[in-house]
């Protein structure tokens, strides 16, 4: 059995002597008898280092993975420099807890600095916390944002939005008391301005995605305004790395900017650990929940960096706080400032026309195919697309006998595809070629 | 020691670079996407060399202390060793998108499924879910179940959580998030639940009650059986925290004790890394009536594959995207595959004897206000020691002095002063009795120079933070300076 207690059973004995107990069983006497276990808990035998690794690895030859992807919806492939992985081994950070003691934890404080500096570069906004869970989680503390900031409890949200979002966010607004409207989507793919008027009356603001879960382009401009106009806040939800070559949020107007960081040097890990960020104009900073770190002094007059702006967190406000927010996803954060550090003004304008041209080939490519169409083919998309196509999951089962992963089939029959710097025009070539043989076959069983 | 560090912004040369894309091996064109959604200049981002990024983080990790460093007692944090072995398996699912069909992610869903049965049996639930991020974010969710538990009886005047006021600042901060009253009851003298408060506090708009057992004083609750008694005749449900869960593993469970909906900290209890932090993981567990009101999806077996089956018409739906914290929940299940029944329990053993074997021996020379066998963490405070002009801020410097980090201060709030000590069962006895040397060291100075205590610490790159002014006037972010 593996343990990792250094003391031997000898030590345990001589400690358990020196605090006068005789055996373990002692030490838990304020226990009820009636409560205590009798058992043993019925766990699988225990595995040594080498057992383990073995087991885990049976885990990962049950998953059928590893062929070219083309899906995105909330998660992405991107190329993660090997830099970042090692430098976020460094133990100092992965083994620490929240910096707590700022004199002994200014490399977690600068790093989340840094981190808040790049968001707000990334969003043109003013202040950015120190992460929560996720894009999704982001959104739901957004919605409480806008509530506590224009004391209104009503907010409008995007139809288009990722659906793992939207289901999120109402399951916060069920408790907090916000009513919330869904803005449905227009004929080109992107959110109906003119609904986004006809009911902002009452609503403390507007939260829309750009792009928009569809990869859709989204006239955020249009879109600012007509919140704007009725005393709201908008709120964009936006994927970072396409920032590279798209408008920023401060650009178009936007009060709050969040979204998830995955997309920024973080694996796909089957759906997390992931980062959420958020970043507001100076006005909202004190609505921020969570951790904020601030730039100070100690007594010599040295730059020192701390957790600030405390009063609005629950170990001081309790059940007043701006959120219940604790631990975060700091690590998460760091990789993500580390991704756009390592790439640069240039490699994230870069990584963003990548995506931008190698998803425009592929839906080029697919619509060639007799039977595959463009949903909306007169929006600019950034790196997804959706088609329509008869029989997508035949397509799909197709592509599985290639090891090849399709897009993602939308609940209205349509397919969600994605494409980024990690894919090529070889693979293109070949899902076109698999695609056309299923449309044959099928056509021809008819 | 002292030393100002430059942030990666003010290391940036024009031109510098760290990353390398291969040339893209399609046509760009920039009519793809208009200009009118252009934005007008590339980011305001730092331009390095690879070499020196690689220099600034692995400098700015040395200027952090972590478990591996040394001696981390913060109470309430569970800071354990993290094995290695887990950080190695962990990221071999890094390449699995979530959204992979299901007949090609059976090894996720396999490993998942099994985590939760393990967490049901070690924690004597009956479902367990995977979807929290965090301790606090598992609060919401079971507050949630809660709430939902109420609204599907029609039971809609149960609208008040009660809280002890011992009680960790998440439990009223994710009480009042889930859309309930808090009504905060004061402890007993001998800080436990104080059950005549309780008795009064109860009544038809009692929700439930959260408690953390052992609790925040690092003590059994006694009466826990009494208390369940008390909330349930009420019409309440009770929550349990699981922050201290370290102490009790095979040993008693909270189901056993009567609570209903519980979370359990992954990055305490089950050694996965807090990441300076985060990223944690705060999965649920529940007894079967609260089961239909769980996060969909929920992985079920059906013709002998697992599937995801988000059809629970009485969920309270999503709390996070995806299955939550994957990786994190993959480090966790090592770890009870690793220790299996035996080595958890042996684990709390030790974990428990550990902080009644620093507690006997600081016993005369701090002040030990709840002096009786403690669980995983003990709280003492600086007693007379204040009468020379220091306090546990104070103390806690002068312990980073001495190469500690401090532990958890002036928590809980029920406590004047307090310091809440948890070794772990990762501590060697030398450890232990080195760290209780210190401690005697600093009360023997308080007396003699308590200047020296406070100008503590003097061995740390930076010396205490004007928080004050941080606050009143906050700089969260670097700007270049202007150019005159």
């Amino acid at each position: 059995m593996k343990s990792y207690v250094p003391n031997t059973e000898k030590e345990r004995r001589e400690m358990l002597a020196e605090i006068g107990m005789s055996s373990m069983d002692d030490l838990f006497r304020d226990i009820p008898e009636d409560l205590k276990l009798k058992r043993p808990l019925d766990l699988p035998e225990p595995l040594s280092e080498m057992e383990l690794r073995d087991h885990i690895r049976g885990f990962v030859y049950l998953n059928e993975e590893g062929g070219p992807l083309f899906r995105g919806a909330g998660a992405y492939r991107h190329y993660i420099p090997s830099l970042i992985p090692q430098l976020a081994m460094r133990s100092e950070f992965y083994t620490a807890y929240t910096p707590y003691q700022a004199e002994m934890s200014q490399g977690m404080l600068q790093s989340l600095f840094e981190y808040q500096t790049v968001i707000c570069r990334l969003t043109g906004l003013d202040a950015a916390n120190a992460s929560v869970y996720d894009g999704a989680t982001a959104a739901a503390e957004a919605l409480l944002m806008l509530r506590d900031n224009k004391r209104k409890k009503k907010v409008l949200y995007s139809a288009a939005l990722n659906p793992d979002v939207i289901t999120v966010m109402h399951t916060y607004a069920h408790c907090a008391g916000i009513e919330l409207v869904e803005i449905p989507v227009n004929d080109k793919g992107t959110a109906d301005v003119s609904a986004i008027t006809a009911n902002m009356e009452g609503a403390a603001g507007y939260i829309g995605a750009n792009p928009n879960y569809y990869g859709c382009i989204e006239p955020m401009a249009e879109i600012a305004e007509a919140v704007h106009a009725a005393g709201g806040l908008l709120v964009a939800y936006v994927n970072p790395i396409s920032l590279g070559v798209l408008k920023r949020p401060a650009d178009y107007g936007a009060d709050i900017a969040i979204g998830d960081g995955q997309t920024l040097g973080l694996p796909m890990a089957f759906g997390g650990p992931y980062v959420g960020f958020m970043a507001a104009t100076q006005k909202l900073m004190r609505n921020l929940p969570g951790r904020i770190a601030g730039e100070t002094r100690d007594a010599e007059g040295n730059r020192v960096y701390v957790l600030t702006l405390q009063a609005r967190e629950q170990h001081i406000r309790r059940d007043k706080a701006a959120s219940n927010i604790c631990s975060n996803q700091m690590l998460c954060a760091i990789m993500s400032a580390m991704y756009c550090c390592t790439m640069g003004p240039a490699g994230m304008r870069e990584v963003a026309e990548q995506n931008i041209a190698k998803a425009h080939c592929l839906a080029k490519k697919l619509c060639a195919i007799d039977g595959v169409k463009l949903r909306w083919p007169d929006t600019p998309f950034f790196n997804e697309f959706v088609i329509d196509v008869d029989n997508p999951d035949e397509i799909n089962k197709a592509l599985a006998n290639y090891s090849i992963t399709g897009g993602l089939v939308l609940k209205d029959g349509g397919m969600l595809w994605c494409a980024t710097e990690m894919n090529n025009a070889d693979e293109f070539d070949f899902v076109c070629d698999i695609i056309q043989d299923t449309i044959d076959s099928m056509g021809g069983e008819e | 020691m002292r030393s100002e560090y430059k942030l990666i912004f003010e290391r940036s040369h024009e031109g510098r670079r760290a990353y390398d894309l291969p040339a893209c091996d399609v046509p760009m064109n920039r009519d793809d996407v208009p200009e009118e959604f252009r934005a007008d200049s590339d980011l305001r981002l730092p331009e390095l060399g690879e070499v020196d990024l690689v220099r600034h983080y692995t400098n700015l990790s040395r200027r952090n202390f972590g478990v591996d460093n040394g001696f981390y007692p913060l109470g309430s944090c569970t800071m354990k060793y993290n094995p290695k072995i887990n950080e190695e398996l962990a990221p071999m699912f890094d390449d699995v998108h979530p959204l992979l069909d299901t007949g090609m992610c059976q090894g996720c869903l396999a490993l998942m499924a099994d985590m939760e049965h393990m967490l049901c049996e070690i924690c004597g639930m009956d479902a367990f879910t995977l979807q929290p991020a965090a301790g606090a974010h598992g609060e919401l969710t079971g507050l949630m179940h809660i709430r939902a538990y109420h609204e599907h009886r029609g039971d809609t005047e149960r609208t008040t959580i009660i809280v002890p006021d011992a009680a960790h600042g998440t439990n009223p901060a994710s009480a009042s998030m889930a859309g309930f009253k808090v009504k905060e009851i004061k402890s007993a003298p001998d800080g436990g639940v104080d059950l005549d408060a309780l008795r009064a506090a109860v009544g038809p708009d009692t929700a439930g009650l959260m408690l953390t057992n052992p609790s925040t004083l690092g003590l059994f609750e006694r009466n826990i059986k009494e208390i369940a008694k008390i909330v349930h005749e009420a019409g309440g449900l009770l929550y349990y925290d699981g922050a201290n869960l370290n102490a009790i593993m095979g040993i008693v469970r909270p189901g056993d004790m009567g609570f209903d909906v519980m979370h359990i900290n992954l990055h305490k209890t089950f050694s996965t890394p807090h990441g300076g932090g985060g990223p944690g993981s705060g999965p649920v567990g529940v007894k079967k009536h609260l089961i239909p009101f769980m996060p969909v999806p929920r992985i079920e077996q059906k013709d002998g594959l697992l599937t995801l089956n988000y059809d629970k018409p009485e969920s309270i739906g999503k709390i996070k995207s995806f299955y939550g914290n994957f990786g994190v929940i993959v480090k966790a299940y090592c770890y009870i595959r690793s220790l299996g029944a035996a080595g958890l329990r042996e684990a709390s053993e030790n974990a428990v004897l550990n902080a009644n074997y620093v507690m006997n021996k600081l016993r005369g020379v701090y002040e030990i206000p709840h002096d009786r066998t403690c669980m995983h963490e003990c709280v003492v405070t600086p007693g007379e020691l204040m009468n020379y002009g220091v306090n546990t801020s104070d103390i806690a410097k002068a312990l980073i002095d001495r190469g500690y980090h401090p532990p958890t201060i002036y928590f809980p709030l029920i406590v004047h002063e307090a310091m809440m000590i948890e070794p772990t069962e990762s501590e060697s006895r030398e450890t232990l009795d080195e760290f209780v040397e210190a401690m005697k060291s600093i009360a023997e100075q308080v007396k003699t120079d308590a200047a020296a205590i406070h100008a503590a610490p003097v061995t740390t790159p930076v010396g205490r933070p004007d928080e004050v002014t941080a606050a009143r006037k906050p700089i969260v972010k670097y700007e270049e300076a202007k150019a005159e």
